[in-house]
């Protein structure tokens, strides 16, 4: 189900928990899953589920609630630009707007290509660099304009 | 003590408790949703928002810890604001559907709702809309009606034992709901169906059926399991509509298990037997209840004549009253045999010197430190005995197993010794031995015995340590150590080890009236002979009480060969069972329902109930069968005007001085396991008994499936078979084709393949040998 | 003295230097001191404990509760594990200081967390991080590899027998996992739902075990107390209000950022440093204290000073020191729905007023937003948000209710002029 690397990274994080707190270990789990599959599907949360010896039905708990885990497929670069009130100040609504244009898709949608979905997103508490969007949950591009979205978005494969 | 005052009332309450505590000490009622008091706290539904003095916002008051000189008012304008506001939050969401609610009538939302809401909602967005889940067969959802009040989730965590419904999603988005479309299968799951407050969980065969206003509530108790559990049977136009529990501290608390909750379906359902049938030339045709009887009392008057007493076998059903046992045993034991048995399923046909039974009170199990379990599938055989448990391992309580399966109890085991049912006396020796070794005194002549143990394993000696600490203790004898064909010698070693650790021995008796039976003597009198015997030694007729042997015995091929081959056979029976093959008479007699009676539970405790609808048809209550019938043999001594005068005679004002597990003196020898492959065979939850076998809504759960062959991984790769293909099991001369399934908790040289099951009647000995092979 | 330079600075001062993050940069300028002399000297934990009470620090994740004092909550003689745990989980609207400290100087919150563990007798630490900031926990736990290998955490600390560890824990995408008791819940891996209180982390924390948790900035300013002395750390600001703080500026001004500055420095002067509104613009409404804390108006916020007693009188908290600056060009409603969207998306669903209510907020005030406001709404939205706040389980509830019932006490006009006129009187 899971490379020998995610399993690796998997035993790492549970080696920061008490041993009989295996379930402490399962954000990480689900976001190592996600980071090699690209989102969570029914049998990836089972599957985690049963490595950390915890009923699938709370690892699936714990995926709903977190945004940042995806429960249906999504492009190869999601983009998730936050849209809070102090990013909206600075401009968010501009780059928002571009980011559509240029994409063709609204919040929530996948291009037909499988290339980019885009995401509204809530605070990243980086607020002081806004407008900023998240690449793939993992990378921050922040003091964005219609600019330097665009060659960001290019620059994505 | 604190001293607090709530309401102007002065009440001193126990350090540690909370105000909703308080509150019910001193009979007021404070609204409450997520509240349940055998359930954690959760405080998240805030109905229970009540003022209190020095507070600055109002505190729930079932987590509200109480303090010295507390002032608490529950009803003051402000805590009338809050719960208010509180109650408008859970109606702008709630559907207005109370008139096609099934909850509509007992529903706790209507009811406070009633007394705490608004008159109009001043809600006008749009309302919240959720899927419907589909939670199998027994529960019917609509889940637009919770109120996330999460007392289903938590039963699943703190009671059941296992987590089937979860609330995913955040905020508005969460949603009760299982994993993926997997339907619920815990043997607790229908209290869910109480614990919810609201319309969301209901009951799924009772759906749409009746209104709760409509029905007539009487108490009863559940006819299955040795535990007894109280019920409330719910009863329109004569027809039991459902049950529910009632609560009794002592026994059931406020649970019931999904047999004694759903099995009532079977009631009035098409296999009841309604008419008295005669055979006559193989052909079955109605009969009065005169000429059945009279037919009845003739044939056997001639068979006693022709070839003796002891060529009438009796067996009666433990699941029947106490009174009607007691008839049925005056009957036989007057028409002069001795061959009267309820043990359907025993090897052993030994009777003890009294009857066998826990030990001790139910309610003593959850304040036990440490328990041996011996041969007791507990989770299916005793699904509110496995929940006491449970809680007393969440106190600390440290459980040991010795069984051939490594099931998941649902909590944690301390140690499990996992062997092949030949090796259980084996096992027990080992225990003892470690014990022995420890310094324990197994009695002089276990004591002797045990020089036969050569290796003791870790297993057994976890065990050992384990019984050698703590206080309260137990020693529990579970339905396959009471079957096994050694049950005498493990009772034995079983007791030794119990006096030597201070433990108190009990047997986890398996049905409704195992310990009533045992009372009023449905046993073998000194030359009489055991089911097992009876069957394998084939009798010339049969007279059965409520009783299936041909799927209850512990070799059911036997018992279909005998039962086929006797001369006469008569079946008082609720039900159309397989007695429409082989036997000559079939009376139709009332199920629990429809007579009064009594049933002695495991903990020896003596229960009556009254007949809660009319028997059904054609059907009388079998002591009045049986009176006839005595009478019709002139045996004298049957008449008796109702069930209580029959009570009377039956048990004893100090019945409970029978009570005795003391063995019978028995040599320990077989302390060295057989050779090959042996069986295990369990009475599957909803075979237990000839109701339980008739409920729809039960045949159509998960544990109600087809019996598998379970197979460890080893002995599959060596057989060449795949999960879930086809394997024929043989045992003697019977054979039956199964699909195999990978189970490698299992004990070496063991296959688990269920008993008391029509698709596996053809087998032979519970725990016996067996044979597989590939199809 | 001047503001936000070394003088002033707890916590960013490393910026002044070119590899403001290493190991390296931290010990050269007197980093880990103070760990080094308490297990030298085995100085007891009351005697820390008692440095921090007279700091007079206040907690920096938004509550402003005194440092010294939750310390003290912790019990001492317990026989099991006990734990110590950060809260980097800044997630607040405008709140962006956490972030900084570990990307600019997170030894000194390691330091600080050993301290605290040390002095609580905690075995372990955790420091939960905000989901959206990958990068940083990344680098935090890099900054814990080079501890561990200087012998900094592990088994044996700096040879004194004592062991202590710390691990980040990465959140992902929950700003409820910000509420203490939320976080913990998470940290044991499951839905970040607050726990109802009492029992507090202090004796039913982590696992159940006794647990002090603190904001970044918090621990992040203990080993300077410990260096510096608390009465130091008290003079920085005023009293009651110990130390610099961090800032974090955000809207409309010119420099947008982070500005580490004595308590009780006038509103005026920090506008000033984040370069003031921007031209052409004036001031309309500052949120002082990250989202929860009601907005006020521009002419209450420049007669405020900033520190938590100033901004208390003004109506409104100093919260997590996350200051939103709106100028005149802002649709108040506009500005109101999308907090009022946060609040509406983040409630974690447990309890009833806050599940069902921030919903009804938000799509009340939406409605007003997009035309279909009755004039009704606006006195309901009041109503609604008193039945929301104190009856909730955790402050959510309440941090959802200050901004609406702030925006319209404040902004009440504008709101009546959109439900009126179904279109905006700012014209943006
Ligand atoms: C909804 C909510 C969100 C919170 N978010 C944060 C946060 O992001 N960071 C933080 O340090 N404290 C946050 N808090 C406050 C914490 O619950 C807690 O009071 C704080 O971490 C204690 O640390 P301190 O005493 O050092 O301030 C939040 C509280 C609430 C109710
Ligand atoms: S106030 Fe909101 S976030 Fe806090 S516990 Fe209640 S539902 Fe959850
Ligand atoms: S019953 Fe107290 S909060 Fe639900």
């Amino acid at each position: 189900m899971l490379s020998a690397e995610s399993l690796a990274q998997i035993d790492r994080e549970l080696t920061k928990y008490p041993p009989e707190q295996k379930q402490s270990a399962v954000m990480a789990a689900l976001r190592i899953a996600q980071t090699e599959l690209g989102w969570l599907s029914r049998d990836t949360i089972e599957f985690v589920a049963h490595y950390l010896g915890m009923p699938a039905i709370a690892a699936y708990e714990v995926a709903t609630f977190y945004n940042m885990y995806e429960l249906a497929p999504v492009g190869r670069n999601k983009v998730t630009l936050c849209t809070n009130l102090p990013c909206q100040l600075q401009g968010a609504d501009k780059i928002a707007e571009h980011m559509q244009g240029k994409l063709g898709i609204g919040f929530g949608e996948t291009t037909a290509d499988g290339r980019y979905t885009l995401k509204e997103g809530e605070c990243m508490g980086a607020c002081g660099h806004g407008p900023l969007c998240l690449h793939n949950n993992h990378k921050m591009h922040d003091h964005l304009t219609p600019d330097s979205v665009d060659k960001l978005l290019d620059d994505m494969k | 003590m604190p001293l607090i005052e709530i309401d102007g009332k002065e009440i001193e309450i126990a350090a540690g408790s909370t105000v909703m505590d308080a509150a019910h000490q001193a009979g007021i009622t404070i609204p409450h949703f997520c509240y349940h008091k055998k359930l954690s706290i959760a405080a998240s539904c805030r109905m229970c928002l009540v003022e209190v003095e020095k507070s600055p916002k109002p505190l729930p008051a079932c987590a509200t810890p109480v303090t010295e000189g507390m002032k608490v008012m529950t009803r003051s304008p402000k805590a009338i604001a809050a719960q208010q506001g509180v109650m408008e939050f859970l109606l702008i969401n709630h559907p207005l559907d109370c008139p096609i609610c099934d909850q509509g009538g007992e529903c706790q939302l209507q009811d406070i709702a009633v007394g705490y809401g608004g008159s109009a909602s001043r809600y006008s967005e749009p309302k919240r809309v959720v899927k419907e889940k589909d939670l199998g067969p027994l529960i019917a959802t609509d889940m637009t009606r919770c109120i996330h009040c999460s007392r289903c989730v938590r039963f699943g965590q703190e009671i059941a034992g296992l987590m089937e419904l979860g609330m995913p999603g955040r905020g508005e988005h969460m949603e009760v709901m299982p994993y993926l479309e997997t339907q619920v299968s815990h043997e607790l799951s229908g209290n869910v169906i109480e614990l919810c407050p609201v319309g969301a969980l209901t009951s799924k065969p009772f759906r749409y059926s009746a209104r709760s206003w409509e029905l007539s509530r009487r108490k009863s108790v559940s006819p299955h399991d040795g535990l007894g559990a109280n019920i409330q049977v719910h009863v329109k136009n004569n027809r039991v509509m459902r049950v529910v529990p009632l609560e009794n501290e002592a026994i059931n608390e406020c649970w019931i298990a999904d047999r004694d909750r759903y099995s009532y379906e079977a009631l009035n359902s098409d296999a009841r037997l309604t008419s008295p049938l005669l055979k006559e030339n193989g052909h079955w045709r109605e009969a009065g209840w005169q000429e059945a009887l009279e037919h009845v009392a003739t044939r056997l008057a001639q068979i006693r004549e022709s070839k003796g007493a002891a060529a009438i076998g009796a067996l009666a059903s433990p699941h029947q009253t106490v009174e009607e046992l007691y008839l049925f045993t005056k009957l036989m034991r007057g028409l002069g045999t001795e061959n009267i048995d309820h043990r359907l399923a025993r090897a052993d046909a030994t009777v003890g010197a009294g009857a066998r039974w826990l030990g001790m009170a139910i309610a003593d199990l959850n304040r036990l430190d440490r328990v041996l379990l011996v041969g007791a599938t507990i989770r299916k055989e005793q699904p509110l005995i496995a929940q006491r448990l449970r809680q007393a391992v969440k106190r600390g309580a440290q459980l040991n197993v010795l069984h051939a399966a490594g099931d998941d109890l649902l909590c944690k085991v301390n140690a499990r010794l996992i062997g092949k049912p030949s090796a259980w006396l084996n096992g027990l020796g080992q225990i003892a031995r470690a014990m022995q070794e420890a310094g324990a005194d197994l009695g002089t002549d276990v004591g002797a015995a045990l020089a036969a143990i050569s290796g003791v394993s870790d297993h057994a000696r976890a065990i050992a340590a384990s019984l050698m600490s703590g206080e309260q203790k137990a020693v529990l004898l579970g339905e396959l150590a009471q079957n096994h064909p050694a049950a005498t010698q493990l009772h034995t070693l079983a007791q030794a080890i119990a006096v030597a650790s201070g433990a108190t021995l009990g047997f986890l008796a398996p049905a409704a009236n195992s310990v009533g039976a045992q009372l009023v003597g449905v046993l073998p009198g000194p030359e009489g002979l055991g089911t097992h015997a009876m069957l394998a030694e084939p009798r010339s007729a049969y007279v059965l009480l409520g009783a299936e042997p041909e799927l209850d015995a512990y070799d059911a091929a036997a018992a279909n060969a005998a039962l086929r081959g006797a001369e006469f056979v008569v079946a008082l029976t609720a039900f159309k069972t397989d007695a429409q093959d082989y036997a000559d008479v079939l009376l139709p007699i009332s199920p629990f329902t429809e007579t009064a009676g009594s049933f002695v539970n495991l903990e020896g405790r003596a229960q009556s109930f009254h007949g809660v609808v009319k028997p059904l048809g054609e059907a009388r209550p079998a002591w009045k069968v049986l009176r006839v019938l005595g009478n019709l043999l002139s045996l004298g001594g049957f008449d008796y005007d109702n069930a209580e005068a029959v009570r009377g005679d039956a048990l004893a004002a100090d019945f409970a001085a029978g009570l005795n597990n003391t063995p019978v003196a028995a040599a320990l020898e077989g302390l060295m396991p057989g050779d090959g492959l042996e069986r295990v065979a369990e009475t599957p939850p909803y075979q237990l008994d000839p109701v339980v076998r008739r409920s729809h809504a039960l045949q159509a759960t998960v544990d109600a499936g087809v019996p598998v062959v379970w197979i460890g991984s080893e002995l599959l790769t060596g057989l060449g078979i795949a999960e879930g293909g086809m394997v024929r099991v043989r045992q003697g001369g019977g054979e039956a084709i199964l699909p195999a399934r990978r189970d490698d908790r299992l004990a070496i040289d063991t296959v688990r393949v269920a008993a008391a099951h029509p698709l596996t009647a053809t087998l032979g000995a519970r725990l016996g040998p067996v044979s597989v092979e590939k199809v | 003295m001047s503001l936000n330079t070394p003088d002033t600075q707890v916590c960013l001062w490393t910026l002044q230097h070119s590899e403001s993050a290493s190991l390296a940069t931290y010990t050269a300028n007197g980093g880990y001191e103070a760990l080094k002399k308490i297990l030298a000297e085995k100085t007891p934990a009351e005697a820390i404990i008692a440095e921090v009470k007279t700091s007079a620090l206040r907690g920096r994740g938004g509550a402003g509760f005194p440092t010294g004092l939750k310390w003290s909550f912790m019990p001492r003689n317990f026989p099991g594990d006990k734990y110590v745990v950060c809260n980097t989980d800044e997630g607040e609207p405008g709140t962006f200081k956490d972030r900084d400290i570990i990307r600019f100087n997170p030894h000194q919150l390691i330091e600080g967390m050993i301290i605290a563990g040390y002095t609580l007798g905690a075995k372990a630490g955790y420091n939960y991080i905000h989901g959206e900031i990958f990068e940083e926990y990344q680098s935090w736990e890099r900054a814990l590899e080079e501890a561990r290998a200087a012998g900094l955490l592990g088994r044996d600390i700096l040879g004194s027998g004592w062991d202590f560890d710390l691990h980040a824990h990465q959140g992902y995408g929950a700003y409820i996992c910000g509420e203490e008791t939320a976080l913990l819940e998470s940290i044991e891996g499951k839905k970040g739902q607050p726990r109802f209180k009492p029992p507090f982390p202090a004796s039913y924390g982590l696992y159940g075990k006794p647990t002090t948790i603190n904001n970044t900035e918090t621990l992040a300013s203990i080993p300077w107390i410990m260096r510096h002395g608390g009465q130091a750390f008290l003079e920085l600001g005023k009293p009651n209000n110990g130390g610099s703080k961090i800032f974090s500026i955000s809207g409309h001004v010119n420099k947008p950022g982070n500005y580490e500055i004595p308590l009780g420095t006038p509103f005026a002067d920090l506008l000033e440093m984040a370069g003031g509104v921007r031209t052409g613009h004036t001031l309309k409404a500052v949120i002082p204290g990250g989202s929860s804390a009601p907005v006020l108006t521009a002419e209450a916020m420049m007669a405020c000073t900033m520190d938590f007693d100033s901004v208390a009188r003004a109506g409104s908290m100093l919260g997590s020191g996350a200051v939103i600056v709106m100028d005149d060009s802002v649709c108040m409603v506009k500005a109101l729905e999308r907090l009022s969207y946060f609040y509406f998306e983040e409630s974690c669903g447990q309890c009833t007023p806050c599940r069902e209510g921030t919903g009804w907020l938000y799509r009340i005030v939406h409605r007003i937003e997009h035309g279909q406001g009755r004039p009704e709404d606006l006195d309901e939205l009041l109503r609604i948000g008193k039945n929301i706040g104190g009856n909730t389980i955790c402050a959510l509830g309440e941090a959802a209710v200050g901004p609406v019932a702030s925006f319209v006490k404040h902004f009440r006009k504008e709101f009546e002029y959109h439900i009126e006129n179904k279109r905006c009187m700012v014209g943006s």
